[in-house]
């Protein structure tokens, strides 16, 4: 550096143009997956604590009686959970903190622009999302699951309208709350629905009024539909329609509300 | 008021209103009342003013991180409200804040920004130059404040823009990383950017712009080249213009006696022993007369420095208040 290169000028400003949209897109996307993946405690809550219970819920009386094998009631709920850490809490938490730091201000002002950057992220979500489906997916064949083959649409289908309603929460808490906040709060709801919102364990076998309740949820909705694509498979309508709505109202309420700085 | 020929940016009257603020019984805060002002290319602008003067809101306004309540703005001819990808591919902003991921590292995070543009500069020659190389195995996080400010340069300029916004540039910034900073602005300047910076140091403004907007209290309250202001008032005061005249010469020297008539209405003191300062009217027969005089005892001076206002003396002067 002492050299400081005297004479040695860049060149005159020329317009460069901006990448192709889809390589924007897809760069971001590769960079946010990447992000994610080497984030420890990311890492723990997408695919290690989903693991954890998968192993809970196999090796308990937990589900006994519901009319199937323990591990085909409690996989698609896992996978349910797995879109939940992933697409809530995981992005969520790194979008608020990403605002605190003005990553997303700076990255909205680069050809990616804000439109390029929610894609990116998106994209991330489903990136990950495959990787946790090719993990459980293989863990739990090892434990005996069998699902349906026509099972797979539907799930799939559910699975992804799930994580677009995740998303749309996440980024609503990330772009209105202090990170400290979204960091909580996305944690606690992720414990409290883990737990209690009908997500791996039924709705039937919770007490009756938390049951009742966590039909509504978008944790009971698509926990329930991913139950009923790979035990039955078929599309639970009242699920899909519970779900659209918890993407549609938070989506739109996060553009309303997002804040950039 | 100047309009350059060409003008990278042109704001009009900008009015940007913040709030309801609780703070203000649910009424909305007018950060910024009013500010005009037209950058050109191969040209330093500078925004100068207070903290909370409306420097950064004006800035983000013009970069599209902000929308406008009134006014008009055209970057590169463009309303920045509507602008597309090929119009942020000509333009570099280097946020306050750096805008850097914490754990990213400095080559990847540029590699990264540089994918997003059809054809970005090469990046070793950028990087060696703003010295990024000597720290690019840390993370973000454990940079220092100059080397994140080189690094947030790096990236604003990956894109090779026409355009480039410096929302306070010497912030942080150790000496070492300012001269490069400052040299690099400048080289940039000439070969036709247009860079337009924010600033509330003196000295920056005084060192790299061509041309400073004063601003106070959301609104432009002078304008001009670093002369032209530093004349601004000068001959205000019952039209004279005060200089300051220090050097170090032997001590105890007797200068009231030595000027004579001459030293009515200046203020003289030795600060250090043999360190003089002489404040007030000072004209062609003041130094004169002082070098006769060292002429005929044989006294040579240490050092000699003869100072107009600086930047600062013009800001007490207009906006009545001291600038930090």
């Amino acid at each position: 550096m002492s050299t400081s290169s005297a004479g040695r000028l860049l060149p005159a400003p020329a317009p460069s143009g901006p990448a192709p949209l889809l390589r924007r897109i897809l760069l971001q996307g590769k960079y946010e997956t990447l992000a994610m993946v080497r984030n420890g405690e990311q890492l723990i809550l997408a695919v290690i604590l989903p693991l954890l219970a998968l192993l809970g819920l196999t090796v308990t009386p937990l589900l006994d009686g519901l009319g199937a094998p323990r591990v085909d009631i409690a996989v698609p709920g896992i996978l349910a959970l797995c879109a939940m850490s992933t697409a809530f809490t995981g992005q969520g938490i790194a979008t608020g903190f990403d605002r605190r730091y003005g990553v997303l201000r700076f990255l909205s002002t680069t050809p990616l622009g804000r439109t390029g950057l929610i894609a990116g992220k998106i994209l991330a979500v489903l990136a990950v999302l495959v990787l946790q489906l090719v993990v459980v997916g293989t863990v739990a064949a090892a434990l005996g699951w069998q699902p349906r083959p026509e099972g797979w649409l539907p799930g799939l289908t559910m699975l992804v309208l799930g994580a677009a309603a995740f998303t749309a929460l996440g980024l609503l808490v990330a772009g209105t709350v202090r990170p400290e906040a979204t960091l909580a709060i996305t944690n606690l709801l992720w414990i409290l629905l883990g737990a209690l919102g009908g997500i791996v364990v039924p709705a039937e076998r919770l007490p009756d009024a938390v049951g009742t309740v966590a039909h509504f949820l978008p944790s009971g909705a698509l926990g329930a539909a991913m139950r009923e694509a790979f035990l039955h498979g078929t599309f639970a309508v009242p699920s899909l329609i519970i779900l659209l709505l918890w993407t549609v109202v938070p989506g739109a309420a996060a553009i309303r509300w997002f804040k950039w700085n | 008021m100047r309009s350059p020929e060409s003008p990278v940016l042109s704001i009009e009257g900008l009015i940007k209103d913040v709030g309801p603020l609780a703070a203000l019984d649910g009424k909305m805060l007018r950060v910024v009342n009013g500010v005009t002002l037209h950058a050109g290319r191969g040209q330093v602008t500078a925004l100068l003013g207070a903290n909370g003067a409306g420097k950064t809101t004006t800035l983000e306004c013009a970069q599209g991180l902000q929308k406008r309540s009134g006014g008009s703005i055209r970057l590169l001819g463009e309303d920045p409200d509507l602008a597309g990808a090929t119009l942020r591919s000509r333009v570099g902003v280097m946020l306050q804040d750096g805008g850097l991921p914490p754990s990213a590292r400095p080559l990847p995070l540029l590699r990264h920004i540089a994918g997003m543009y059809a054809d970005p500069l090469p990046l070793e020659p950028l990087v060696e130059r703003l010295g990024i190389d000597t720290f690019s195995r840390s993370s973000v996080r454990r940079l220092s404040g100059g080397q994140k400010q080189r690094l947030a340069l790096a990236a604003a300029l990956i894109g090779n823009p026409e355009v480039l916004f410096l929302d306070e540039p010497s912030a942080g910034l150790d000496p070492q990383s300012r001269q490069i900073v400052f040299e690099l602005i400048a080289e940039l300047r000439d070969s036709g950017m247009g860079i337009i910076l924010t600033t509330h140091l003196m000295d920056d403004a005084q060192r790299l712009a061509d041309y400073v907007y004063i601003i106070d209290a959301g609104h432009n309250v002078a304008e001009g080249t670093v002369a032209e202001l530093l004349q601004h008032g000068e001959s205000g005061k019952n039209g004279v213009t005060e200089r300051t005249l220090s050097f170090e010469a032997p001590a105890g020297l007797d200068l009231r006696g030595i000027l004579g008539p001459l030293s009515e209405g200046l203020l003289m003191s030795e600060g250090r022993a043999g360190s003089y300062t002489v404040t007030g009217a000072l004209g062609p027969a003041h130094l004169a007369r002082l070098t006769a005089w060292w002429a005929e005892k044989g006294i040579m001076p240490a050092s000699l420095r003869l100072e107009a206002r600086s930047l600062e003396d013009v800001f007490l002067d207009i906006s009545g208040r001291d600038i930090r």
